[in-house]
């Protein structure tokens, strides 16, 4: 730095010298350097912008890829809802209808039944007084022959009313009573029409709201078909809130799979012993883990078999035959695993009680008190029985996971894409701002470059003004 | 294919390894000598401390000092902890039963060769060798070999903890402090020159540093 002021005895001097050098290069040059900067400036902001638009292509192609993706998932699940409908109307109809000849004839017989009781029940007019009769007969008695009997006649006939009053209101109650009877008769015949009708008419009740639901399914489906942006955001919802729901029950089933783990791998080590390593865990570790691996597995291909899930189509496209063979096969081997977890827990109570009778031992209890204060106790059965219990149900609880895995699956397809999708409309959109920065970087490079030459480009303003606007000749020369 | 076979092999059995390199040997000699005997109830506790910290593949093992004690027949018991849990208790048990009715029937010897039980220690742990090897000391640290004894032969500690435990002051100590002073120290430097790391604990109340 020294050596440049010393160019002349006084440093000011030197120093001006050099300013005056710079700022002439720098004017010669300026044409020049104004051309290089501008090229560097469009060169970067013409790279960023070809990477955004590079980017911004990917996103929508990726973008595109998760609609239809989205859209396949969407289908498929519509698909089985509407089919697993139709199986339900198909049972209802079966089960319900495959029973209306059998309905239809119980319900005729009824009616019949009521018929013939309700014919039986007619009341039937009463017959005529006998005593109508014995009037005209005492019209009819001509007055020479006298009339000396009558009062004779008409107590008859009073005595006659009433013995045929008397007899017609015994048979009008008896009738009565009969037709009351016949009535009586009907009503369980009634109750039981109605109530078979209410059957039915609660099976076409059912009908019909299935057919809504159906309705409602297909035109989602039709939707979903036909690539509708209304059904699209509304899987995207569904995927996500299927994803934070799956993701939750899995958390739930890993914190069970610990606890089992944590139940098997102490005793363990009284199979593989306990300080075998593999891959620097310990083997007795790695044992257990490998079964709770195997019996989850076990569990996957349960479901799969029972056709629950769909996470492999080799199984679920095998034969009926072979596939209830599989399940029954599955079944068993969960079923010995998880004897096998209840044996592991009861050895790990014992291997527990073990353990603190020789700790109790090695604290100055003598033998007999540290067997007592460990196996003594009256409640040691609720622990190990406990134990036994979880190390028996977790292998079967574990089981279901494949149930919130397979959403977990198919919704993390969407989600990532929905991620990586976010990810690079934030790329693009930074790679197109930092090309426009670069593009407006070149402007102010070239301002800040003119910056230190505002002497010599104001005597160039200066001398074309003189010109009359014409630039000096110099220019034309660099 | 036969080699990434061998590969394959040679990975699996490199991977199943057991985890003998982090087990620890620990060998302890109890001054039987004179009225020193009479300490053996708290080497009796040591020796259960001692044996509730050790784990699976450990070696641990008591011996005796008496007259002389480079022998393998002042091994009062002696065990490599086996790596199931079960067995390894049972052993623990059989071995503080052995130690106690040893505490109940010792007889107190007229000399101690501490330097005999330790080139015994020093033999006894180098053929099992653990990753770390522990010599403890229970003893007062007075030698007294009998005539004809030969122990002034360089040892080996290189590697060795030696813990000195539970160092108690004799009554001409009491009298004349520097004999103490001088006697700890003279047995750490050999101890120290012998490339081992010497320790002393007389409170048998803190053992929790002792491994």
């Amino acid at each position: 730095m020294n050596f440049l002021l010393n160019i002349t005895p006084w440093p000011a001097v030197s120093a001006l010298l050099w300013i005056v050098f710079a700022v002439t290069a720098m004017y010669l040059a300026r044409v020049t350097a104004h051309q290089a900067i501008r090229a560097g400036a469009r060169t970067l902001s013409r790279t960023f912008r070809i990477a955004a638009k590079m980017v911004s292509k990917g996103r929508h192609d990726l973008d595109q890829r998760n609609r239809e993706v989205l859209l396949a998932a969407g289908r498929e699940a519509k698909e089985r809802i509407i089919e697993r409908e139709f199986d339900r109307v198909n049972e209802t109809v079966r089960t319900d209808l495959a029973n209306y000849p059998k309905l239809h004839r119980a319900l005729s017989e009824s009616i019949t039944r009521i018929e013939e009781d309700h014919q039986q029940a007619v009341d039937v007019p009463p017959d005529p007084p006998g005593w109508v009769k014995a009037v005209e007969a005492v019209a009819k008695i001509d007055s020479s022959e006298g009339r000396v009997g009558i009062g004779n006649v008409l107590s008859d006939i009073h005595k006659s009313l009433v013995k045929a009053h008397a007899q017609s209101m015994v048979s009008y109650r008896h009738e009565s009573g009969k037709r009351h009877a016949l009535l009586r008769r009907m009503r369980p015949d009634w109750r039981k029409i109605q109530v078979t009708l209410g059957h039915v008419g609660k099976n076409v009740d059912s009908l019909l709201d299935r057919s809504v639901t159906i309705d409602r399914h297909m035109q989602e489906y039709e939707d979903i078909v036909s690539g509708k942006d209304h059904a699209v955001s509304i899987l995207s919802s569904s995927s996500l809130v299927q994803f934070f729901v799956s993701a939750f029950v899995l958390l739930v089933a890993i914190g069970g799979a610990t606890i089992n783990f944590s139940l098997i791998a102490r005793p363990m080590a009284e199979m593989v012993g306990g300080t075998g390593l593999i891959g620097g865990f310990r083997t007795a570790d790695i044992a257990a883990l490998v079964i709770i691996m195997v019996e989850i597995s076990m569990g996957l291909f349960l479901m799969e078999s029972l056709r629950i899930t769909r996470l492999f189509p080799v199984i679920g496209a095998l034969p009926d035959k072979m596939r209830i063979r599989m399940v029954w096969i599955t079944f068993t081997i969960l079923f010995l695993l998880a004897c096998v977890e209840a044996g592991l827990a009861f050895m790990r109570e014992v291997l527990l009680q073990d353990e603190l009778a020789t700790s109790a031992l090695l604290r100055g209890a003598d033998a007999a008190a540290a067997e007592a204060a460990t196996l003594s106790g009256e409640y040691y059965w609720i622990t190990t029985a406990a134990q036994m219990g979880m190390g028996f149900i977790l292998p079967f609880a574990l089981v279901f996971v494949a149930i919130p895995l397979e959403t977990f699956v198919h919704s993390l397809r969407t989600v990532l894409g929905m991620l990586v999708n976010g990810l690079l409309r934030v790329l693009s959109t930074t790679l197109r701002l930092a090309g426009n920065t670069f593009r407006y970087f070149g402007s102010l490079f070239i301002k800040i470059y003119d910056l230190p030459l505002f002497v010599p480009l104001w005597l160039q303003e200066r001398a074309e003004r003189r010109n009359g606007g014409k630039k000096p000749s110099y220019q034309g020369v660099l | 294919m036969k080699i990434l076979t061998i590969v394959l092999s040679c990975a699996i059995l490199v991977a199943c390894t057991r985890s003998t390199a982090d087990n620890h040997g620990v060998y302890m000699l109890l001054d039987t000598s004179g009225t020193y005997s009479e300490e053996l109830k708290k080497a009796e506790q040591i020796i259960r401390y001692t044996l509730s910290r050790l784990d699976a593949t450990d070696t641990f093992a008591v011996a005796r000092i008496d007259t002389g004690s480079f022998s393998e027949k002042d091994i009062v018991a002696k065990v490599t902890l086996d790596d199931r849990p079960s067995a390894m208790n049972k052993q623990k048990r059989l071995f503080a039963q052995r130690v106690q009715k040893f505490v109940a029937s010792v007889r107190s010897s007229r000399y101690t060769d501490i330097t005999g039980g330790i080139l015994q220690g020093i033999e006894f742990l180098n053929e099992k060798s653990p990753a770390r090897k522990t010599i403890l000391i229970f003893s007062d640290l007075k030698e007294d070999l009998q005539e004809g004894y030969v122990r002034d032969i360089a040892l080996e500690l290189d590697g060795f903890n030696v813990i000195a435990l539970n160092v108690t002051k004799l009554r001409s100590d009491n009298i004349n402090p520097r004999e103490y002073l001088e006697r700890v120290s003279d047995w750490q430097s050999l101890v120290e020159k012998a490339g081992g790391k010497w320790r002393v604990i007389n409170d048998l109340d803190g053992l929790e540093g002792l491994f």
